[in-house]
C-alpha cells in the first residue's frame, strides 16, 4: 500500500544526538553531553565497557527514555512518522510465550490495527528473511536461543523501519550461532539498506559488522573515539581471518582500553 | 515441572491413578472389617455398605441439598474470579485505589469466615449471606495471584509495546492479561476449593440458626438427629464435589496453558 514510500525512504533514516545527558535519581550519570550522528544507511556500533551508557543512548534514540539534557534530532522533524519508525532488538529475544512465532512477529502490525489481509504477507516475508518461514506456527519455547533471536529480528523488521536499533542482541548466544547471525544480519542490512545502530561490548563483533565504530567511555558515557572500518562488504569468514581484520581489532581494542582508562 | 522421560511417564501416570484408588479400597476394606468385627453400632460408625445404601435411599433429599450447595459454590466462585481479577485490574491501573483498598482485602482474608458467618446471617437474607461467605473466602487468592501476575510482565515487552505506541488498553489486553493468565488460573484453583469451604461454613452457621437446605445443613441436621449414616453420605458427596472442582479447574488450566507455559508443558528428556 505504501511501497513507493518504502523505496523512497531509504535515505532518511538517520538521527543525531546533541549534547545528550542522562542522569538518574540515584546520582548516576549515565551519559554526559553525548554527541552522535548516525548517517543514513550506515552500520554503526557503539562499543564500550559495561555501564558506559551505550544502552541508555539507544533507549533515548528509541524514545524509551527521556534525556535529562540535550535533544534527539531527526532529519525531518514532523514530515513523516515513517522516518521515525524504529525497529528495536533487545538483548533477550523478548517474545510473548503465549503467542506463536507468527503472532509475535505480527505484534507491531496488530498494535497498529493493520488487518490480517495486509499483515499476513508481511509477517510471512519477515519470517522468510530470517530463515524461519517454516516455523510460523511454533511457540517460542520450542525454539533454540538463536532462532528466538531471529524471530525478534523479524519482528523488528516487519514494520519496515528505516532505523534498526540493536542492544547487544547476540551477547547471550554461543559463538557458532553468533557468527551465523552476524553473517545473516550483514546480508539483511545490505539487501534492505537500513540504518543500524548496534550496541556491543565485543571488539570482534563490532569490527566484523560495522562500517563505523563509536568507542565510548564509562561513567559518564561520552564518545571517546571513532573508527571507520573501511573493509568492503560483503564480509565473510575470509574477512574474519584476515590480517586486516586482526589489525582493525587491535586498533579497536586499544581504543577501548584507553577509553576504559585502566579502570579495571 | 519435573522432566520425565516419555515411556516411564506413561507408567508413572497410570500409577498416579491406580495407587490412590488402591489406597482408598484398602481404607474402605479396613473400615468395613473394623465395623463388622467390633460390632460398632451404626449410630456411632456406620459401615461403608450402609453409607452407600443411605446415599441411594436418601438421594432425593441429598441431591436437592447437593444442588443448593453446588449453586452457592459456583456463584461464590464466579463472583470471586470476577471480583478478584477485576479488582486486581483496577489496582493495576490506579495506585490510589490499590493503596486505599488492599489493606481491607487483607483484613477480609485474615478474619476467620466462621466468625463472620453468624453476623452476615443477621444482616443478610440467608442465601445472600451464604454466598457472601463463599465469596469472601475465595476472592482473595484470585486477587493476590492476579496482582502478582500483572506485575510480573517482562519489562522489555512493556518497552516494546511503548515503542509501538500501544495505548494502555492494548498493553492490558494483549500483554498483561495473557502474562497473568497462569497466575490467575493458579488463584482460581485455590478459590474453587475455598468457595466450597466458605459455602459449607456459612451453611453450618445457618443450620445452627435453624434454617437452610444445603449439604452442610444436612450434615448438621443429621447430627442432631443421630442419623450418622446420612451424615457420612453427605460428607462423601461434599468430598466428591471438592475433588471434581479441583479436577475441572486443573483441566481448564492445562487446556489453556499446555502450548506455552512451562507448568503445563510435557517435556521429553
Amino acid at each position: 500500500m505504501d511501497g513507493e514510500l518504502r523505496k523512497r525512504g531509504t535515505s532518511d533514516g538517520a538521527v543525531s544526538l546533541r549534547d545528550v545527558s542522562k542522569s538518574y535519581a540515584n546520582g548516576v550519570v549515565a551519559l554526559d553531553r553525548l554527541d552522535l550522528d548516525v548517517r543514513p544507511g550506515e552500520f554503526v556500533s557503539l562499543l564500550g565497557p559495561s555501564g558506559c551508557g551505550k544502552s541508555t543512548a539507544l533507549r533515548i534514540i528509541a524514545g524509551l527514555s527521556e534525556p535529562t539534557g540535550g535533544s534527539v534530532v531527526w532529519p525531518q522533524p514532523d514530515t513523516s512518522r515513517r522516518a521515525r519508525e524504529i525497529g528495536f532488538v533487545f538483548q533477550e529475544p523478548t517474545l510473548m510465550p503465549w503467542a506463536t512465532v507468527a503472532g509475535n512477529v505480527r505484534l507491531p502490525l496488530d498494535l497498529k490495527h493493520i488487518d490480517a489481509a495486509t499483515a499476513d504477507p508481511r509477517v510471512a516475508a519477515a519470517l522468510a528473511r530470517v530463515g524461519l518461514a517454516d516455523f510460523a506456527g511454533v511457540y517460542p519455547r520450542e525454539l533454540s536461543g538463536g532462532m528466538k533471536m531471529r524471530v525478534s529480528i523479524a519482528r523488528a523488521l516487519v514494520t519496515e523501519p528505516m532505523l534498526l536499533l540493536m542492544d547487544e542482541p547476540f551477547a547471550a548466544l554461543d559463538e557458532i550461532t553468533r557468527f551465523k547471525l552476524n553473517d545473516d544480519l550483514l546480508l539483511l542490512w545490505q539487501s534492505l539498506s537500513k540504518t543500524v545502530v548496534f550496541v556491543t561490548h565485543s571488539v570482534f563483533e563490532s569490527v566484523y559488522l560495522s562500517s563505523r565504530i563509536v568507542v565510548m567511555t564509562p561513567r559518564p558515557g561520552r564518545v571517546f573515539a571513532e573508527l571507520a572500518i573501511d573493509a568492503p562488504y560483503p564480509r565473510d569468514h575470509r574477512f574474519r581471518t584476515s590480517a586486516e581484520y586482526g589489525a582493525l581489532c587491535r586498533r579497536a581494542s586499544e581504543a577501548l582500553a584507553a577509553a576504559s582508562g585502566g579502570e579495571q | 515441572m519435573s522432566a520425565e522421560p516419555s515411556a516411564p511417564a506413561r507408567g508413572e501416570g497410570a500409577l498416579r491413578i491406580v495407587l490412590p484408588i488402591a489406597l482408598l479400597a484398602l481404607g474402605v476394606l479396613i473400615w468395613d472389617l473394623v465395623v463388622r468385627l467390633k460390632g460398632i453400632p451404626p449410630y456411632v460408625l456406620p459401615g461403608p455398605g450402609l453409607v452407600f445404601a443411605t446415599l441411594v435411599s436418601d438421594w432425593p433429599i441429598l441431591s436437592e441439598s447437593l444442588l443448593v450447595t453446588l449453586v452457592t459454590t459456583f456463584e461464590g466462585f464466579l463472583l470471586a474470579v470476577v471480583g478478584g481479577v477485576g479488582l486486581a485490574l483496577v489496582f493495576n491501573l490506579s495506585r490510589v485505589v490499590e493503596y486505599s483498598l488492599y489493606p481491607y482485602a487483607v483484613i477480609l482474608q485474615v478474619t476467620p469466615v466462621v466468625a463472620i458467618a453468624p453476623l452476615l446471617l443477621i444482616y443478610l437474607p440467608q442465601q445472600a449471606a451464604v454466598l457472601a461467605c463463599a465469596w469472601i473466602v475465595a476472592f482473595f487468592p484470585v486477587l493476590a495471584n492476579t496482582t502478582l501476575g500483572l506485575n510480573s510482565v517482562d519489562h522489555n515487552l512493556i518497552d516494546l509495546f511503548r515503542l509501538y505506541g500501544a495505548p494502555r488498553s492494548q498493553v492490558l489486553w494483549r500483554l498483561k492479561l495473557p502474562a497473568a493468565l497462569p497466575y490467575i488460573l493458579g488463584g482460581m484453583k485455590i478459590a474453587g476449593g475455598l468457595s466450597l469451604i466458605g459455602a459449607v461454613v456459612a451453611e453450618i452457621a445457618a443450620g445452627a440458626a435453624g434454617a437452610g437446605s444445603g449439604l452442610a445443613y444436612r450434615i448438621s441436621e443429621s447430627g442432631y438427629r443421630l442419623n450418622i449414616p446420612r451424615m457420612f453420605a453427605a460428607l462423601v458427596l461434599l468430598s466428591v464435589v471438592g475433588i471434581l472442582i479441583y479436577f475441572a479447574l486443573s483441566l481448564l488450566s492445562h487446556l489453556l496453558l499446555r502450548r506455552w507455559h512451562e507448568s503445563a508443558v510435557e517435556r521429553e528428556a
